[in-house]
């Protein structure tokens, strides 16, 4: 009796060890094709052009990255090109900032004032919310470029980042996430305890609802920074001084005048910098928080 | 009875709040949103060829779907069938692969059973392409695919004797398709991954651990556990994937040779895009476009829903309703003694 029980269990754990090794190479495969465009990327804005074009992919870094960026500083001299990787973060910076915050407060406050307030209108908002996550961009940027043009306000960062307060995927995603583990019987306990309800959804919503507002937040500030069709929409005279990081390499894109590979990876490079210094500082807290996520039972 | 009293206090008293919360994203939705949706429509009515902004009824669908009439007309009938065609191989291209992948990742991640090591690093480095400006995205692919030898994918290929001569994978019709789909999944497969493994961590480990003690295989525990439980996430993210698939702009606007067009990977966003900047300004065929594309995701929109109907706040609801309706009798019948 005793050794079969044994045996099972040793072809038990003998099945998941050689199950876990097939996952792990699958892993390393793909964390490797993940890595490995931006990797050459990465090393190629090291190197000089005549490096690349000789000697194709190579995977150990040249000394070339500093004079490279100087380069990168007379690219405007060169036909159509507008680059300036300082203007660039500038510009993206702040549109991103002022957007990324605007769509996780005003989010988590639509998704709270659902949740928690037992309204008439509370399905019918939501519903309505609902409906209309489904209207892509492009489907209104016709009439809103047209609309915005009506109230001059093309040419300025207004339109890129007062709309992002309308979010309806992530105050779908909040509502989903405050209805699965949010404790309401505390919004109960803050009231009997004299708490004003702005301030209990300050106080106590926003820090239960961190982790979904930390994974939304990382999630905004992608598609803010991103973003490229809106602004190419809304700023319309494409001034120099305007321009956000994804319009000044779509300008190096359609210019075939820049002969330079070196300089050509690194304008790309300098691009996603910024992202993935920001990525590495908060992909833990993301990778935690959605662990931590809110009370069960 | 009096509990029913004190209910009644308590959501007349509070409920204004409710309003007050949602306000913000209903006023910013109405004059962002709104206003620019139904501008659209009244834009679609107007212009059709011509300079001026003139009335013109439904004349642009029917020049977009039908394309009966001058030359022009067919030949916009025929560039508006061709990206739409465009626009659906591009997007089941890239959301198959990433669904199925993302879903699968996302299980084994979850899995208690195996001893994956560094699922931290793996989580990191997967979401790490979705940070990529697309834009940058694009310039990288049109730069690691460029179709001269000294491409980095073409000199790999020719020096490992895989081809002879270097690859067109930029302006050939399926080979300029496939690195679009490619991209876009490299893009997007970790974004979808670490939504679905949100999902899964959010369902009580308890349940996991009880199947894992009454002998559950993990084939079981996906189905009967995982995907149930899953499929609000499931459905946000087939709904998230297929507008985005949709919308599809930056990959296909850029991913091309200069400023030359690639009519195999045009979609219908690059579509409107191009038509709204064409000069003389004429966004008629632009606006029709647009409303047919709302019409589609519309439909496509509300299957999904449909399907997603929380049957047990349907049940709940139905439940609460006949306790009161039985309520009200029982009080009808005191009242009537």
């Amino acid at each position: 009796m005793g050794s079969v029980t044994g045996k099972s269990k040793d072809n038990y754990a003998a099945t998941v060890r050689l199950k876990s090794i097939g996952v792990m190479v699958v892993l390393i495969l793909l964390a490797v094709i993940c890595l490995l465009p931006i990797y050459i990327l990465a090393v190629n804005a090291t190197r000089t052009s005549t490096d690349i074009i000789n000697n194709g992919v190579q995977l150990i870094p040249g000394k070339y990255l500093i004079a490279n960026i100087k380069e990168t500083s007379h690219l405007n001299e060169i036909g159509q090109i507008h680059y300036s990787a300082i203007r660039g973060y500038l510009n993206s910076g702040i549109i991103t900032v002022v957007a990324t915050f605007f769509s996780v407060f005003f989010s988590s406050l639509t998704a709270y004032g659902l949740v928690v307030y037992d309204f008439k209108a509370s399905t019918a908002a939501y519903t309505m919310i609902l409906a209309v996550m489904m209207v892509p961009v492009q489907v209104t940027s016709v009439g809103f470029v047209n609309f915005m043009a009506q109230l001059k306000l093309t040419d300025t960062y207004w339109p890129l980042v007062l709309p992002a307060i309308a979010a309806p995927p992530i105050v779908f995603y909040m509502r989903q996430y405050m209805k699965s583990s949010f404790p309401l019987d505390i919004v109960e306990a803050a009231r009997i305890d004299g708490s004003a309800e702005f301030r209990t959804f300050l106080t106590i919503g926003i820090p239960l609802m961190k982790p979904a507002i930390g994974v939304q937040a990382i999630f905004a500030f992608i598609a803010n920074w991103n973003n490229f069709y809106t602004p190419s929409m809304i700023l319309i005279s494409r001034n120099e001084k305007q321009l956000t990081m994804p319009m000044m390499v779509q300008s190096i894109l359609t210019n075939d005048k820049l002969s330079d590979m070196g300089v050509r990876y690194t304008s790309i490079f300098l691009s996603i910098v910024p992202v993935i210094i920001v990525y590495c500082l908060l992909s833990r807290t993301i990778v935690d928080g959605v662990a931590e996520g809110g009370v069960k039972e | 009875m009096r509990s029913s009293a004190k209910n009644k206090i308590r959501s007349i008293s509070y409920a204004k709040y409710g309003y007050l919360f949602i306000l913000p994203f209903f006023i910013v939705y109405f004059i962002f949103q709104l206003v620019p949706l139904i501008n659209t429509f009244k834009l679609s009515l107007y212009g059709n060829g011509k300079t001026t902004l003139e009335y013109v009824g439904l004349q642009n669908f029917k020049d977009l779907l039908t394309g009966v009439g001058s030359r022009s007309v067919v030949a916009q009938h025929d560039s508006f069938l061709r990206v739409l065609k465009n626009t659906l191989i591009l997007w089941f291209g890239n959301f198959l692969p990433q669904i199925s992948l993302s879903l699968l990742l996302a299980v084994w991640f979850t899995n208690i059973r195996l001893k994956i090591k560094g699922k931290t690093f793996f989580k990191i480095v997967m979401y790490l392409p979705n940070i990529v400006t697309a834009a940058s995205v694009a310039a990288l692919f049109l730069q690691l695919f460029s179709k001269t030898k000294y491409g980095p994918i073409n000199s790999i290929l020719m020096s490992s004797g895989l081809t002879s001569g270097p690859i067109d994978f930029v302006t050939d019709k399926w080979n300029s398709r496939f690195t679009i789909m490619f991209a876009q999944t490299w893009m997007w497969f970790g974004n979808t991954m670490i939504m679905l493994m949100a999902a899964i961590m959010g369902i009580s480990p308890s349940l996991f651990e009880a199947a894992d003690i009454d002998g559950a295989t993990g084939g079981q525990v996906f189905r009967k556990i995982t995907l149930p439980l899953l499929r609000p996430m499931v459905v946000y993210t087939l709904v998230t994937s297929m507008i985005g698939g949709l919308q599809m702009w930056d990959m296909p606007y850029l991913y091309k040779e200069g400023t030359n067009f690639n009519k195999h990977t045009e979609t219908i966003a690059v579509y409107i895009f191009n038509h709204f900047h064409d000069t003389p300004h004429n966004y008629g065929y632009s606006a029709a476009a647009s409303v047919i594309l709302f019409i589609i995701t519309a439909a496509l929109g509300s299957i999904c829903f449909a399907m997603n109907v929380d049957k047990d706040a349907l049940a709940k609801k139905r439940q609460i309703k006949e306790a009161k309706k039985q309520q009200k009798l029982k009080t009808k019948s005191f009242g009537g003694f």
